[in-house]
């Protein structure tokens, strides 16, 4: 095919075995075979052959697909939450608002959109140190956070962060007291979690912008702390 | 409980390695798989509940091998040969594509913003009453499996399957996905965050007062 001739086909293509098409138009609910191994092995070309197909039958705009990541490149990430974090520690009626019903308050803000359609903030205190996992897939707040990091996504923190958090904040260098309790936050439903990290000490009198500087991603996530 | 992608709890995984704020993707093709996979969504042959099962449908060696776009984007070819989107020949460049019916909606570059922006809750009336409240003492399913279909779709993970724990907060009525991932509806029920101390999950907890909390549905608990 034209559209396909940039690809390498590996040497086994699976087609190859024409009883494959009919195992894949009628395919039960678990199935030895499945139709993405009909794709190109290197990731690369993957991609490259699902949207030269997926833009050939019409399906696909490239010029969506350039403003998507250009939101998520450009537009959507940590400074959002940041900015959340930020307003809340120097503005009590506003943290308040926002333990209550976190969604309303980041919406007006605009930060309201894809996979954070209903947010609750968790608040660190001396007590209670908060930490976001999903176990199941890599469920994450984009439009305060935007894409997920690397290890939010691995298998190591998904499998560990529930069993072991305090050895997983160790490998982030970050010690608790023993007189503070880990909540570790496993989102298993389309709730999205946003921790809401201390307040350093010595910042009393600075401005948003200033606080906002002091909130990294992973004080959000509860991997790290503030003003670390 | 059977398949790879619950692995919450599990041991003999490596340390986790942090990164700087600023690495958003982590090769050029990342951001063109993110891209390729939310605009097909939007074609409305899936939901986010089917999507999730088609990644936890992969072969166990393919989930731990592949990476997370590449989960992604075998999820989607799945999807699109089994709901009719693409035929196995088109995927597999042995047949001419030919324009699809559902092009009138496809995803156009002045949609995205709105769409994406919109996003998908998920929280819907409910019929259902809700049954805990805030405090309560529940224990969730024995079983951390689809009660309906044979390895379908659920989202209580197999290490909190047969725990103890107390509701925190009740977060509404929220569409159920062991029910919406296979064609048999939204089924909405109450949803709560509930706290299970980590001696109930773990034989040896690392602290006595840590807790996990997970977003489970009401008929995943039952009073004890």
């Amino acid at each position: 095919m034209e559209y396909f001739q940039a690809i390498e086909r590996p040497s086994a293509w699976p087609l190859d075995r024409g009883q494959n098409l009919r195992h894949f138009a009628a395919m039960p609910h678990d199935h030895a075979d499945h139709p993405h191994a009909l794709l190109p092995s290197d990731p690369a070309l993957r991609v490259k052959a699902l949207e030269t197909l997926l833009t050939a039958k019409g399906l696909v705009d490239p010029a969506a697909l350039d403003e998507i990541i250009d939101t998520y490149e450009n537009r959507i990430g940590p400074r959002n939450g940041a900015r959340v974090v930020a307003r809340a520690w120097a503005d009590p009626a506003f943290r308040a608002a926002l333990l209550d019903d976190a969604t309303a308050v980041v919406a007006e803000m605009g930060f309201y959109g894809r996979q954070g359609e209903h947010m609750v903030a968790v608040e660190n205190t001396d007590a209670v140190h908060n930490m976001v996992v999903c176990t199941l897939c890599s469920c994450y707040p984009w439009p305060l956070l935007g894409i997920p990091p690397g290890w939010y996504k691995s298998d190591a923190y998904r499998a560990r962060v529930v069993r072991e958090p305090r050895k997983v904040l160790a490998e982030f260098g970050v010690t608790l007291s023993e007189d503070t309790a880990v909540r570790v936050w496993d989102s298993t439903a389309e709730v999205r979690y946003l921790v809401i990290p201390q307040r350093p000490a010595g910042t009393e009198g600075l401005d948003e912008e200033a606080l906002m500087a002091l909130v990294s991603r992973d004080s959000m996530i509860g991997t790290g702390l503030a003003g670390a | 409980m059977t398949r790879v992608h619950d692995m919450g709890g599990r041991f003999g995984d490596g340390a986790v390695t942090p990164e700087p704020e600023d690495v958003i993707f982590h090769a050029d093709w990342h951001p063109r798989a993110l891209a390729i996979t939310l605009a097909a969504a939007s074609l409305g042959k899936w939901n986010i509940d089917v999507s999730r099962h088609a990644r936890e449908c992969l072969a166990p060696a393919d989930y731990s091998g592949f990476s997370y776009y590449e989960k992604w984007l075998a999820g989607l070819a799945d999807m699109l040969v089994t709901r009719g989107v693409v035929t196995a020949e088109e995927l597999a460049g042995q047949a001419a594509p030919t324009p699809s019916p559902l092009a009138e909606k496809t995803l156009k570059r002045d949609q995205v913003a709105a769409v994406l922006a919109r996003g998908g809750p998920a929280d819907r009336p409910s019929d259902v009453a809700t049954a805990f409240a805030p405090g309560d003492v529940v224990i969730t399913r024995k079983l951390a499996e689809n009660t309906t279909v044979v390895g379908g779709h659920t989202r209580l993970p197999r290490y909190a399957a047969g725990a103890r724990g107390r509701i925190l907060r009740l977060h509404g009525s929220h569409v159920l996905p062991d029910s919406n991932a296979h064609g048999l509806g939204e089924a909405p029920e109450p949803l709560y965050a509930v706290a299970f101390p980590a001696a109930e999950l773990w034989a040896q907890p690392e602290h006595p007062n840590d807790e996990v909390v997970l977003d489970l549905w009401q008929s995943y608990l039952r009073a004890p």
